[in-house]
């Protein structure tokens, strides 16, 4: 729809891997930090004249 | 399409009389050109109000759902196929209906018809081939295949695929269509490119929800844009919110979509959201090897998981 390609990412992470967890918020993170703020899907609030 | 008209009326007059149905669902003249109405026949007497011609783009499943009565209902390709969806969705009882089917050679668009002519257009015929056009001071003949609904061009299911009568023989499908030429010249767009396209695609659109409400798959209690407790979209009209409206709306639509063209026809201002749709549709086929409505033993693939679906975006 117009979004970056890295900025929705779909894992699949057990309750019981912690580990994989915590790399998974790191490279997520990684990845949108480096792609920036989004600037698309963002509402701006009406201009009143 | 006059036979296809009397022949309409003499099932529709045998059903109400010998009681096999309570109510008839077909289409009556439009008060304005080239828009038939739906129109609800429960007396015998009454079924010289129904007709048929190349202006019953309306998708008439949408008339159907938790109805109790018995129903006769006129159906084409799409309506059909929407009426198997609705079926396998437990909104209607096959046993409840009688399937007066209609091998369907394709709706006429009227905005293409209007696009032709200069003026207010007063009449609309049409035979097998031809379109004629009245209007004050012009008279025009267009190629019929010319001036039909996109949908249509691109159908590749006309007949009925669930009837209890056909008013007459199948026609031939429509072969070697590409359906998803615009779909794929969307896909190939950089996402800026797609993020304005679609900034395009949606300006015009007033949220009046005459798309949602001309589809027999939205048939929810309250819609998800009406909720507001919580509220899932926003209800201005500020673009985020009318293309989170327009996203969701195809989401819901996926793998139930026929494209019946009912939703484009509604549109006051024009707009093809159907390419939401058919992108929906491309998927399904592509990756679960699903048509919407095809067959009532089959689950649609939003309801089903298989081991092998694709899950390759799973990282
Ligand atoms: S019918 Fe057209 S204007 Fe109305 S909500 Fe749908 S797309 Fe928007
Ligand atoms: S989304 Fe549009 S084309 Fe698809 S079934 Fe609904 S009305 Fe028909």
């Amino acid at each position: 729809m117009g979004i970056e390609p890295g900025r929705i990412q779909f894992s699949w992470v057990s309750s019981a891997e912690s580990t994989k967890f915590v790399q998974v918020v790191k490279e997520v993170t990684e990845t949108v930090k480096a792609l920036g703020p989004n600037t698309h899907f963002v509402k701006h609030e009406a201009k009143v004249a | 399409m006059l036979e296809y008209t009397d022949k309409i009326r003499e099932i529709a007059a045998r059903l109400l009389k010998e009681g096999t149905v309570e109510m008839v669902i077909g289409f009556r003249k439009g008060t304005v050109p080239m828009m038939n109405e739906p129109c609800f026949v429960t007396d015998a007497g009454d079924v010289d109000r129904l007709i048929w011609d190349g202006n019953c783009g309306v998708n008439l499943a949408n008339y159907l759902m938790d109805r109790k009565e018995k129903i006769g209902i006129v159906a084409k390709g799409c309506d059909a196929r929407n009426i198997v969806t609705h079926i396998v969705e437990n909104k209607i009882d096959r046993d409840q209906l009688f399937i007066i089917g209609v091998p369907c050679t394709g709706m006429i668009d009227r905005r293409k018809v209007a696009a032709a002519v200069d003026g207010e257009i007063l009449e609309v015929s049409e035979d097998g081939h031809n379109v004629s056009v009245r209007g004050q001071g012009f008279e025009k003949v267009l190629n019929r295949q010319e001036v039909l609904q996109q949908n249509c061009s691109l159908c590749i299911h006309r007949n009925p695929v669930i009837s209890d009568e056909l008013v007459a023989e199948e026609v031939p499908e429509q072969q070697g269509v590409d359906r998803y030429a615009d779909v794929r010249r969307i896909e190939a767009m950089d996402p800026e490119e797609k993020w304005n396209f679609f900034d395009d695609l949606l300006s015009e659109c007033i949220r009046c929800y005459a798309c949602r409400n001309a589809c027999p798959l939205c048939y929810c209690p309250t819609c998800f844009v009406d909720e507001s407790r919580p509220q899932w979209v926003g209800k201005s009209q500020d673009p985020i919110d009318v293309r989170t409206f327009h996203f969701l709306r195809a989401y819901h639509c996926a793998g139930r979509c026929t494209d019946c063209g009912a939703c484009e026809r509604a549109c006051p201002v024009g707009i093809n959201m159907r390419v939401f749709t058919k992108k929906l549709e491309k998927d399904c086929l592509e990756k679960f090897g699903w048509e919407a409505g095809l067959t009532t033993d089959a689950r649609p693939p939003l309801d089903t998981f298989r081991p092998d679906d694709p899950d390759d975006f799973i990282k």
